[in-house]
């Protein structure tokens, strides 16, 4: 049960990633994991949730770069976790153009700045799936 | 919902565009939205002091059926401003035939505005901040958009080409429609070679940023037979939301497209062969290929293929955006009212040169946010019903 006045699901995220992990939401009532983090669960509206740390492995689902006048292309990637649920985030560490759909990646925690929460970013994991 | 509609139990009467393209400077939103309301009216023969339900959305004003009221001086005994991006106005369609059957009002008006070229995107349609999102900087919504074409590309070997047809297609279009905004003849090479934005989208596999908008007249089948046009009856409607966030589509080559046509088919009893135009929401390139598969005019994955050579310009195929679409006509922010303004006129004959021979029925989609919602109606006339 989430206590919303103690603390938020994305405050739990959060806190997690500023340690260094990913974590995710599973319903305990049906078992499946989803993303983002919520106080009740998708489709089964379950209060009954059971926050877990990712192995950080995912498959780029697909890609995009975006290009802002005046800055180096920036990837854009939705990310298929193993564990079962979707994140949008950046594949780095790699020219953008190259990540491609069905690339494995690994994630990295990205410790943001004054004005951004930290937030889960990628590299390639170098095996293939 | 949509069981309990009849088909052609009402009637678009009166439709009309509001000044197009780039407006005086300090002209409102609701200034376009009142100028097309009057000028829709005029084309029917309906007075202002007939309108009795008002159904409005926009981006720039939050409470629209609230600030239209106000701004025409009057007291609409209906009024819905469900807003659900772009295609809030098929909605509304189908929104205004339930209050139509049930008696609640006689004469509906679906209205929209947009000063989104005078005042820039930016202003105009502020984005949400989104703490899973927003971080990682997508040019939103273009780059939802190009990841659904980057996916389809990857699934089904549709190619930049093909999405290069769209833009030329609708161009070709909009050269024989007196009031699109571009007027020049475009190339394959050009939209191919054109600013990338969002790979794999150039500046022209995306809409334009126009000021405009519109309004169309609705009532029942009954009164609309005393008016000054022939009615265009609506056949059939659906609608459906999917996600509202682009990481929460669940398949990035399905849109509830394939939901909402089979909705409106069913309701309309007919079927894809009986329908002789098509106006299908085009923010985007990707969004004509993956609506012509979700609503059954193609086979999955085969929207690319069937583009190519001309498959949907004049002369091709299918008989698709023949105002020459959100790429080349018109696109004020939310494009859902125009997309229905044409099918409308094809239906009355009313196109001229890029008339369809014979244009029965016709089916306008309408898409909104990032893929999000998705509504189809289904437009005919009296020999269709």
């Amino acid at each position: 049960m989430t206590d919303l006045m103690k603390q938020s699901p994305l405050g739990t995220y959060v806190e997690h990633l500023k340690k260094g992990e990913f974590a995710y939401q599973v319903c305990k009532d049906d078992g499946k994991a989803f993303f983002y983090p919520r106080a009740v669960a998708p489709g089964s509206g379950s209060r009954n949730l059971e926050w877990r740390v990712s192995k950080g492995l995912g498959t780029v689902y697909t890609t995009t770069v975006v290009h802002y006048k005046g800055e180096a292309p920036l990837n854009v990637a939705m990310i298929d976790m193993d564990e079962g649920f979707r994140l949008m985030s950046r594949v780095e560490d790699i020219d953008p153009m190259q990540v491609k759909i069905g690339m494995r990646v690994k994630f990295r925690a990205h410790p943001g700045d004054e004005k951004t929460l930290p937030y889960p970013v990628f590299t390639p994991a170098g095996e293939t799936k | 919902m949509t069981e309990m509609l009849k088909r052609g139990s009402i009637a678009v009467v009166g439709a009309a565009e509001s000044d197009l393209g780039q407006v005086a400077p300090h002209t409102s939103p609701v200034d376009l939205m009142a100028q097309a309301t009057l000028r829709a009216l005029d084309d029917c023969g309906l007075q202002l002091k007939d309108v009795d339900a008002l159904y409005v959305a926009a981006t720039q004003v939050r409470m629209g059926p609230m600030s239209l009221a106000e701004y025409l001086g009057i007291k609409p005994k209906v009024f819905d401003g469900t807003q659900i991006g772009g295609s809030s106005f098929m909605t509304h369609v189908a929104h205004a035939q339930m209050a139509i059957q049930l008696g609640l009002c006689e004469v509906a008006v679906i209205a929209y505005g947009s000063t989104q070229r005078s005042v820039s995107r930016a202003a105009a349609s502020p984005r949400e901040f989104n703490p899973y999102e927003t971080p990682y900087r997508p040019i939103l919504p273009i780059s939802a958009y190009a990841m659904a074409a980057a996916r389809h590309m990857h699934q089904y070997g549709t190619t930049r080409e093909h999405l290069a047809e769209v833009a030329v297609a609708a161009r070709k279009w909009a050269l024989m429609n007196p009031k699109a905004w571009e007027k020049e003849p475009l190339t394959i090479e050009q939209a191919l070679n054109a600013r990338m934005v969002s790979y794999p989208f150039t500046v022209r596999d995306c809409c334009l940023v126009v000021d405009g908008g519109g309004a169309i007249v609705l009532t029942s089948a009954a009164r609309a037979k005393s008016l000054k046009k022939k009615p265009v009856y609506v056949l059939g409607v659906g609608e459906t939301l999917s996600h509202a966030n682009i990481s929460s589509m669940p398949d990035f080559t399905v849109t509830g497209a394939a939901i909402s046509g089979p909705q409106a088919f069913k309701m309309a009893g007919v079927t894809q062969k009986d329908v002789k135009m098509l106006s299908l929401y085009d923010a985007f390139t990707i969004t004509p290929i993956l609506f012509l598969e979700d609503l059954g005019f193609v086979p999955k994955g085969e929207g690319g293929r069937f583009v190519a050579n001309g498959g949907i310009a004049p002369g091709g195929k299918l008989a698709v955006n023949t105002s020459g679409g959100g790429l080349s006509y018109c696109h004020p922010g939310m494009y859902g009212l125009l997309v229905m303004i044409e099918a409308i006129r094809q239906v009355r004959g009313e196109c001229g040169e890029r008339q369809v021979k014979g244009c029965d029925v016709a089916l306008a989609h309408g898409n909104g946010g990032v893929m999000s919602s998705q509504c189809t109606v289904i437009f005919g006339s009296e020999n269709a019903l």
